[in-house]
């Protein structure tokens, strides 16, 4: 191994202050194959990633690319040697006030050789000519500010394409895709693969690696952890090495509720849909689940008074229920663990103790000033429960993976009492154990409100609810009890296609 | 899976490099340093007299200071404090020299020019969407030339011609000179200037205010994140409101301070006012490590400037090198705050 690699990395160590986040990597990427890296958040691989990129720099170890050397300072360096990332964090990859053109071609822009003149004409050309050869089928006047959050990632992956690299790592592409767009991604992927790149593929999602991987590497606490590359791949051994147990799909018993908690009547989120009537009980746990862009957030945050309805009324036991703030919401018991936590979740620059009680500040002071003491046992009791990883309450977010960053996110919600507890993609970015630790929690800690989560996946839902509703275009389409489910009916009603066969 | 907070708090201290504690006692090693060499090499600079004098030249701007920290917490800046306090000093001696009213009309009608110049500031941010920078410094402007509109650009004092050929009689009430003039003893007679003491005041409640209040804590998560606060049900906009209603008046206050020192209204005073309090601001985020919008570390910057001014002028350093040597102190604490504490790349 390593003698033909096109990339090799031997003995990388990282250490973030007393912290040491890799301990020794080797890993190497071969031309023409797909080589997918798993593990568990905080296993390390974005720091990997990072490293590789020119992003941070190594302690110990060293990498080689095609025979020489390769030790990039920044991450312009690793892209002109041939070294080309697309990162997790779409907004990171596209400059979103510039066009599409000028974004494709954007690294033409500086480095030797570089014309000094900015030459629009010649932007479009190669533009046009990186575009043709991706299939990409986008304005490329229109600014990217203006694009979906999948074109943008297009994009993202198409300027990458336009260094003809030679390594393209690809952090988590499809976590903000849908199955059509992932589609088209996978058969660049097989094209690329084909013309001899190698290609480094950091994925969570199971279906994505058994369409692409070539070969597995697991990552574990900062070490590989397992090498798979005997054809067929053994996933099962993959996730095994990855978690460091046996994971299988966590059966829910599915309870009923007897008493509603929350209920809405003909709610209408856009113009044009149908109508959304739902009960929610007490004590039940209830998933809605969709294609992206369905308008699952639309209702999450109809619900939690941050959007207003089109039409339609709420009622929480029983009492008119019509919030125009986050306020009020919060007032009548009604909590939402947001979507995407860097952006409406974590204050930077609070600790853990914090972040978990910033809602209920006025519950935890006396006369305007902070009660320090409750402040702290709330936040130690959550950490307990979730079992957030980290050296005390007092520690900066930024100190923690991503999935106990979500823990602290959903330990927020939960220091509190609540009637309904809306979580929106509460397990987006975070490996199986945390996504476990935070499942359990909300099952055991149901009773006596209404619990409701927004998740894309169909895995997270029926590890995760008692009853599963289907979300598209913008209305529920169907209805499960999670017990004996119809899979192929309530895929059906996710792709959105005609509802032809009985209940 | 299991969080260990047994043993955190060996494991922080072991954690504290060389590094970290340049960090996080630099800028006080260095102020003590400044005092120890002052007190050597200038005659008279270690005597309580000469502390209170340091105290005193930093009153004012040391108040003004506090005021912005509140709009820095909340992820703004107000421009405009150097001439809120100005347009206040014309106000209280307008009221005073010309319409002839006492102290108290004086102070009020100060503290309502910082309100009523808060609240525009904030409608313009919070509800205009016009950028925080752009918004106080059109308000700076208008308020430089504002105040000299009801006299025609004279400054103020008791005896002066107005526009239509009157005198004006009034003069400035003994009450009010005494907020700039007065001493109070403490243990040696006639000691410190109630401006220090309100100065003190000041420092002491908004430091309360942000470090121990669920307002304080409520308007750094509206800085820090915005969304996230709203989310958490915060009035976010109400809250950005506030911190320039505080900005406006702490800055009345200086202004009703430096009238009072002065005894006359002087069109010509406080054009040093909006960036030494900027400095002092700006400098306190390097205080103890915060690399945040801090009173304490406000305070500690306010402290830091009067010393470094106070010592070169006893030591005969020429008035002019300044305005040099406080921009080279402003640099170089920036730099401890964002190069050394390692908020960018790590």
């Amino acid at each position: 191994m390593g003698a033909d690699a096109v990339f090799h990395v031997e003995g990388l160590r990282k250490s973030f202050g007393q912290n040491e986040v890799l301990g020794g990597i080797s890993l190497d990427l071969f031309a023409g194959e797909v080589t997918v890296l798993m593990g568990a958040n905080g296993a390390g691989k974005s720091t990997l990633v990072k490293i590789v990129s020119g992003v941070y720099e190594h302690g110990a170890g060293s990498m080689r690319l095609a025979g020489k050397a390769f030790d990039p300072q920044t991450p312009a360096e690793a892209i002109r040697a041939g070294v080309v990332t697309v990162h997790q964090n779409i907004n990171d990859g596209v400059v979103a006030d510039l066009d599409v053109a000028t974004n494709l071609t954007l690294d033409r822009l500086s480095g030797k050789g570089a014309s000094l003149l900015f030459k629009p004409a010649n932007v479009r050309a190669e533009a046009r000519a990186v575009a043709d050869r991706m299939g990409l089928a986008i304005d490329l006047k229109a600014r990217v500010s203006d694009l979906s959050l999948a074109d943008r990632q297009m994009v993202a992956i198409a300027r990458a394409m336009a260094h003809k690299p030679k390594v393209l790592i690809l952090d988590e592409p499809t976590s903000s895709l849908s199955s059509a767009e992932a589609d088209r991604l996978f058969s660049l992927i097989d094209r690329l693969r084909g013309q001899g790149v190698a290609i480094l593929y950091i994925s969570h999602r199971m279906s994505d690696i058994r369409r692409l991987a070539d070969r597995i590497v697991s990552m574990r606490d900062g070490v590989v952890s397992g090498i798979f590359d005997r054809k067929p791949l053994d996933y099962e051994g993959a996730v095994n090495a990855m978690l460091g147990r046996k994971i299988h799909l966590d059966k829910v018993v599915a309870r009923s509720s007897a008493r509603a908690v929350f209920t809405a009547e003909g709610l209408r989120l856009a113009q044009g849909s149908r109508p959304i009537s739902m009960t929610l009980g007490a004590g039940e746990v209830v998933a809605i689940t969709g294609l992206v862009g369905v308008g699952k957030t639309a209702l999450a945050e109809t619900l939690f008074g941050v959007r207003r309805p089109l039409a339609g009324s709420m009622h929480m036991d029983g009492k008119p229920y019509a919030p125009g703030s986050a306020r009020e919401a919060i007032a009548a018991g009604v909590f939402l663990v947001a979507k995407d936590r860097a952006a409406s979740g974590i204050v930077g620059g609070f600790n853990i103790e914090r972040n978990i009680s910033l809602p209920f500040l006025k519950r935890m002071s006396d006369l305007g000033v902070m009660k320090k003491r409750a402040e702290r046992a709330a936040a130690r009791r959550q950490i307990d429960e979730l079992g957030i990883v980290c050296r005390s309450e007092k520690d900066e977010l930024s100190a923690l993976s991503g999935g106990n960053q979500q823990k602290v996110m959903v330990a927020r919600w939960m220091s509190q009492a609540s009637r309904l507890s809306i979580l929106d993609e509460p397990f987006q970015g975070v490996d199986i154990s945390a996504r476990r630790d935070i499942a359990a929690k909300l099952r055991a800690s149901a009773d006596g409100r209404a619990t409701l989560i927004f998740v894309t996946e169909i895995d997270e839902a029926l590890e995760t609810a008692d009853r599963i509703l289907v979300m598209s275009e913008h209305t529920i389409v169907g209805e499960h009890r999670n017990d004996d489910i119809d899979l192929d009916r309530l895929l059906a009603e996710v792709a959105g296609g005609p509802l032809t066969s009985a209940a | 899976m299991s969080s260990s907070l047994a043993g955190k708090a060996t494991a922080r201290e072991r954690s504290m490099t060389l590094r970290d504690y340049a960090i996080r006692y630099g800028f006080i090693v260095l102020l003590v340093g400044l005092i120890a060499y002052f007190a050597v090499a200038a005659d008279g600079f270690a005597s309580p007299q000469s502390a209170v004098f340091i105290f005193q030249s930093v009153a004012i701007t040391g108040v003004l200071a506090l005021g912005v920290t509140a709009t820095l917490v909340v992820g703004g800046f107000d421009l405009s404090i150097g001439s809120v306090a100005t347009s206040a000093m014309m106000a209280a001696s307008y009221a005073m020299v010309v319409l002839e009213q006492d102290a108290i009309v004086a102070v009020i009608a100060c503290l309502v020019i910082g309100v009523i110049v808060g609240l525009i500031n904030g409608w313009l941010i919070v509800y205009m969407r016009v950028p925080d920078l752009l918004a106080t410094l059109g308000m700076m402007f208008l308020l430089l030339g504002l105040q000299r509109i009801p006299t025609e650009g004279r400054s103020i004092a008791t005896g002066m011609t107005m526009p239509d050929g009157s005198v004006a009689n009034g003069k400035f009430s003994e009450a009010f000179l005494a907020l700039g003039r007065h001493r109070i003893d403490f243990f040696i007679p006639s000691l410190i200037p109630v401006s220090v003491v309100v100065l003190v005041v000041l420092a002491v409640l908004i430091w309360f205010f942000l470090e121990y209040t669920r307002f304080g804590r409520m308007m750094y998560a509206v800085g820090s994140n915005e969304r996230a606060a709203e989310l958490a049900g915060a009035p976010v906009k109400a809250y950005k409101i506030w911190a320039y209603v505080i900005s406006g008046v702490f800055a009345s206050i200086g202004g009703i301070l430096l009238a009072a020192r002065l005894g006359r209204g002087d069109i010509a005073s406080g054009n040093n006012l909006l960036l030494d309090a900027v400095a002092a601001a700006l400098i306190g985020y390097a205080v103890l490590g915060a690399a945040k919008p801090n009173a304490f570390g406000t305070a500690v910057g306010a402290v830091f400037v009067g010393v470094l001014l106070q010592g070169l002028t006893m030591m005969n350093a020429p008035y002019y090198t300044q305005d040099f040597v406080k921009g080279a102190v402003l640099v170089v604490a920036l730099v401890f705050t964002f190069a050394l504490s390692g908020r960018g790349k790590r």
